[in-house]
């Protein structure tokens, strides 16, 4: 029997020549990841292991994202931690503000993740990388920290659901509205501790962008990981920035899947996830009136610079709705540099908006646009779980960059083709 | 290993931010995270829960982020341990990495806030003391087994240093 794509990556960093499905392995890491919520646990834990040094210096990422600017004394002192650790251990790659990025933009932009990597990292959404045909994963802070000395991790080989995309995407459906639609259709637990490939013709056309977007939300179907197959489009994006070898690797045609999903995104229109659950999918066609108060453009989800062009695309002209917050967080320098020489934050601030410096700040309710009681937010982010964005009865809604864009405008709920 | 505690019954897709809202991340002191478990789901729970006591719920249970601060919110509250119908897989990870005792069971949706069970964590046999009913869970899978004899994933790990 075949493998896929996502058992032949941890085949080769188990040393094996072929792994099945449940299989318990113990395999080698290219790189773990930590942030400024997770990292300080890890790094306790680490020093009462005894260790003296990390696995290697080249290979333990950490980015305070979350909190950094500090936004008060006890994030302050989290951050502090990684600092001190970062210096001690002579990290190379150490990202504080100025270089600071939201960690899954951040890693892929200089090339610290690539093809045919086995990443772990202490934040959920680390199935991002996924998009470029690695095979990575959320961990907690004490499996970093037996990471952080071993440069190994044990994992359970997953099943594979295969999901395949077919047809065209119609005007202003994007990669978002794709990993909606199939939350949606799967539900939240719809993959759980499995593995989500995505193929078919139209992920081919996609771009990184999109395809980091989808393999982003792979978690909250309950996903292992999120995965596709590199091709021309990963190796145009990860030539120049690699900073180590890379091997592109591919799913058998005997390659068994527990499951096939055909989808013919012809029939996809825009989606929102109604609160409190991201399967609580709606075509824009059935969302009715919903008022809003703020919207959130970022994110590890939707913070890159096509997810910027394609909002300020949108709004270019328009003026934020009274009364509406917009809020615009470029993931990372290079986004926010970048948007700045496009003229993008022109057409931001001509429309109303704040531009915020890069932070996964509101995603998580941690600061920079929090939400009152009774406020509803539309956002480009990945969960609208209770309280996710603030006070425990405020609602958010999760929907692309272009129809978040849109809602800025309507004050209300709607997309690209209802503004004048 | 047995544990005896009263049950605090939840439902589907019990998210970690309704098990430890983001708003309290600026720490990782179990003691002040224990003050916020539950929070969102029911504000009461921090306050009544007793040592020992038992959460149950449906489907999914830890969904969402990777947080350890989630099973270590629960775990200093004095829960003993958690039984579910399915689990989201990092926190699956994270509870065993931490020592939390956690239960795939089948029945979950049978018990009710307030009962009280008897939980055999070496048969996975739960006994409702009232009814004197028995339930079965899930075996602990042998791998998982290892790192809970050992202490915990650092003490595995710490004879390799």
């Amino acid at each position: 029997m075949g493998m896929t794509l996502t058992q032949k990556i941890l085949a080769v960093h188990a040393q094996k020549d072929h792994v099945n499905p449940g299989d318990l392995i113990n395999a080698r890491i290219d790189v773990a990841l930590g942030n400024d919520i997770t990292a300080p646990i890890a790094i306790e834990r680490f020093n009462e292991s005894g260790a003296k040094t990390v696995f290697d210096k080249d290979r333990v990422v950490l980015v305070p994202d979350h909190f950094v600017p500090n936004k008060d004394i006890k994030s302050a002192m989290q951050a502090k931690i990684l600092r001190e650790f970062a210096h001690k251990h002579q990290l190379t790659y150490f990202y504080d503000a100025g270089e600071m990025g939201v960690e899954h933009a951040l890693l892929p932009e200089k090339g610290l993740v690539l093809p045919g990597d086995l990443v772990i990292g202490a934040d959920s959404h680390t199935c991002t990388y996924g998009g470029l045909g690695a095979f990575a994963t959320g961990v907690g802070s004490t499996d970093l920290a037996a990471a952080m000395v071993t440069g190994e991790v044990w994992l359970k080989v997953p099943e594979s659901i295969k999901f395949v995309f077919k047809g065209e995407l119609s005007l202003w459906v994007e990669a978002k509205d794709l990993i909606l639609y199939t939350i949606g259709k799967i539900g939240v637990d719809g993959a759980l501790y499995q593995a989500m490939e995505f193929t078919g013709p139209v992920i081919e056309k996609m771009g990184i962008a999109g395809r980091m977007t989808m393999a982003n939300m792979a978690i909250e179907a309950g996903a292992k990981n999120g995965i596709f197959a590199p091709d021309a489009v990963t190796e145009a994006y990860v030539k120049d920035r690699a900073v180590r070898n890379y091997v592109f690797y591919e799913s058998d045609p005997d390659a068994e899947y527990a499951k096939i999903y055909e989808f013919d995104c012809s029939n996809i229109e825009p989606q929102v996830a109604f609160p409190h659950l991201p399967e609580n999918v709606r075509g824009l066609s059935d969302v009715g009136e919903v008022l809003i108060d703020q919207v959130v453009i970022g994110s590890c989800t939707n913070g890159r610079i096509e997810d910027m062009r394609v909002a300020a695309q949108v709004i270019k002209g328009h003026k934020v709705a009274k009364g509406i917050r917009l809020i615009i967080i470029p993931a990372t320098p290079y986004v926010y540099r970048t948007a700045l020489q496009e003229g993008l934050f022109e057409i931001f601030l001509d429309a109303g908006a704040v531009i915020s410096p890069p932070t996964c700040g509101p995603c998580l309710g941690g600061h920079m646009g929090i939400l009152a009681k009774g406020e509803r937010a539309v956002a480009t982010t990945n969960r609208n779980f209770v309280g996710r964005m603030g006070h425990p009865e405020s609602e958010v809604y999760l929907a692309s960059p272009s129809v978040a864009a849109a809602c800025a405008v309507l004050g209300k709920i709607g997309g690209p083709d209802q503004l004048q | 290993m047995k544990v005896i505690g009263k049950v605090w019954k939840f439902g589907d897709d019990i998210d970690t931010d309704l098990i430890i809202p983001a708003r309290y991340l600026n720490t990782s002191d179990p003691a002040e995270l224990a003050k916020h478990c539950m929070e969102d789901a029911d504000p009461e729970f921090a306050g009544k829960v007793e040592k020992s006591d038992i959460i149950v719920a449906d489907k999914n249970f830890g969904c969402g982020s990777s947080r350890e601060h989630a099973p270590i919110a629960i775990k200093a509250a004095g829960i003993s341990c958690v039984i579910a119908k399915s689990f989201a897989r990092i926190f699956y990870r994270n509870a065993f990495n931490m020592g939390l005792p956690i239960l795939e069971c089948e029945d979950a949706d049978k018990f009710q806030t307030g009962d009280s069970l008897s939980v055999d964590f070496d048969s996975g046999i739960i006994t409702c003391l009232k009814t004197g009913q028995t339930f079965y869970s899930r075996p602990i899978p042998p791998f998982m087994q290892e790192l809970v004899q050992s202490g915990g994933l650092m003490k595995y790990i710490q004879k390799k240093v």
